[in-house]
């Protein structure tokens, strides 16, 4: 599993987002240290999303600021595909492009925007598809995949990028129960090897397990934070508590 | 045979004038036909990928041109406008293909499909989910990037049976070149036609050129359903691969 030679720290600092006045996330601060996990729960409509696509800005702050490794990635002069290049992100509907091969899905950006001819771009890309097991099905199409395959292809897709960072968005969401578990482990692995990563998920077992630190976020504001035992065995809120009593 | 009917035969279906037509349908006619409505779908074609694009525009100085030129040449009669670029732009000094009518007509075919293709890329573009977009872009592909490799070819193919209809519709259009006044070996399938129509008295060259139009349109139709169905079912069927257990998911 590919980690990243020089871990990186994620500092997100004072993010309001506001959407049509509506504000979802309000003065939200965050440390992860470079190497960690950092995993993000609450409930539906609570600002999870939109707080992870703040980080690479899928969504556009409406305040403060993002630094990754030390840059400030919301400045007005930061190179944007630059720096996404160097975050993955995977997303709960896989979102691999339909009409590519498994294979070419991963060495498009790698031809595009890592400018690495074919052959080294197959390459890297076979190596990855490797890694998640799934190299005997480089030539077929997303559609012809499990929900479980798809979503180890679109790891494998953000890691070929040999990212500083990686973005989970519930990658597990939308699977069914008996594949959950692969990519769980996938992750595990991957956090394990000490690569960044921020994993919004409903999977409390996991947060437990893998994260160095939880967030509770909970109508736009974070709520509580600690490493796992201390959020998950003594909460210090209502609701954090009434949350977690609903999870079990 | 009634006598009602008889005439109704003579005058649509006359075997010999229609024989005595084909041969020249095919030699000019089909060829003048096919370069006219080839050169329209591909300025249709180029004119619907940049003005699609800004049509999705979030700026509104770029999106209003756009709109304008599709609202106005969807709007207009197609006669109108093949008069207006016809004769309109070299009497405004725009001579661009000196006195080359064949040439004024090939632009404003391509202009008036242009507009009609323009919104056809948009709906397409547009039906592609949002999620297409944010993986690519958190790949670190530019806008640009994303449109060309992943948006645009996905957009097509969703419109690929509207396009179809759409040239089909250039094919037919391209019979308005008449208005312009042709060379007689510029006239196309329609325009032979008519003037056999008139020099006959029966309809019977028309009926011919309808047939013609047919056996364009439909293998046309036929063809472009093929390659939807190939780009829908990947190249080639993929023979199933042997995993092993601890790689199934
Ligand atoms: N593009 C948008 N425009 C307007 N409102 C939005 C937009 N995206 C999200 N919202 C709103 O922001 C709030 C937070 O949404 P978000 O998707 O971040 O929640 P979440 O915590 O990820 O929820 P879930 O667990 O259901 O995925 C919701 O009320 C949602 O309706
Ligand atoms: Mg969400």
């Amino acid at each position: 599993m590919s980690s990243s030679r020089h871990p990186v720290g994620v500092h997100a600092e004072n993010i309001t987002k506001v959407f049509d006045r509506h504000p979802v996330l309000q003065d939200v601060s965050l440390k992860v240290e470079p190497g960690t996990t950092t995993c993000i729960i609450g409930p539906s409509g609570s600002g999870k999303s939109t707080f992870l696509r703040c980080i690479n800005r899928l969504e556009e702050p409406t305040a403060g600021r993002i630094v990754i490794g030390g840059e400030d990635i919301t400045s007005d002069d930061a190179d944007i595909d630059a720096i996404r290049s160097r975050v993955g992100m995977v997303f709960q509907s896989f979102n691999l492009f339909p009409h590519m091969t498994v294979l070419r899905n991963i060495t498009l950006a790698l031809m595009r925007v890592r400018k690495m001819p074919r052959d080294q771009a197959v390459a890297v890309a076979e190596a990855q598809l490797e890694e998640v097991g799934l190299l005997a099905l480089k030539d077929r199409r997303p559609s012809q995949l499990s929900g479980g395959q798809q979503q180890r292809v679109a790891i494998a897709r953000a890691l070929a990028m040999q990212p500083d960072v990686m973005l989970f968005d519930e990658a597990t969401s939308a699977l069914d129960p008996e594949l959950v578990k692969g990519i769980l482990e996938i992750m595990k692995r991957l956090a394990a090897s000490g690569m960044t990563m921020m994993v919004v998920t409903h999977e409390l077992r996991f947060a437990r397990e893998a994260a160095n630190q939880v967030v509770f976020l909970d109508r736009g504001h974070i709520v509580e934070s600690g490493p796992p035992d201390k959020v998950f065995n003594t909460p210090s809120s209502d609701r954090l508590r009434e949350f977690l009593s609903q999870m079990l | 045979m009634p006598e009602g009917l008889q005439r109704l035969w003579r005058t649509f279906f006359d075997v010999d004038q229609i024989m005595a037509i084909l041969p020249e349908m095919l030699a000019v006619g089909v060829p003048n036909t096919i370069i006219l409505a080839l050169v329209a779908v591909v300025i249709g074609t180029v004119i619907g990928l940049v003005v699609s694009m800004m049509l999705i525009s979030r700026n509104a100085i770029v999106r209003m041109p756009a709109r304008t030129f599709v609202d106005v040449f969807r709007g207009l009669p197609v006669i109108l406008t093949i008069y207006l670029v016809g004769q309109g732009l070299p009497i405004a000094g725009i001579r661009i293909f000196g006195g080359n009518s064949y040439a004024y007509a090939a632009l404003a075919l391509g202009l008036i499909e242009g507009a009609y293709i323009s919104e056809i890329f948009r709906s397409g573009i547009q039906s592609v989910e949002r999620g297409q977009m944010e993986a690519s872009r958190s790949l670190g592909l530019s806008y640009f990037e994303t449109m060309r490799w992943v948006i645009v070819p996905q957009g097509i193919r969703r419109v690929l049976p509207a396009l179809t209809g759409q040239f089909i519709h250039i094919i037919k259009g391209s019979s308005l070149v008449y208005l312009l006044g042709l060379l007689p070996d510029q006239r196309e399938i329609f325009s032979i036609a008519s003037d056999a129509s008139h020099i006959s008295g029966t309809l019977s060259p028309m009926v011919a050129a309808g047939i013609v139009y047919l056996c364009l349109t439909i293998p046309l139709t036929y063809a472009v359903n093929a390659f939807d169905r190939r780009l829908r079912d990947g190249a080639r069927p993929t023979p199933e691969p042997v995993l092993t257990p601890a790689h199934q998911s």
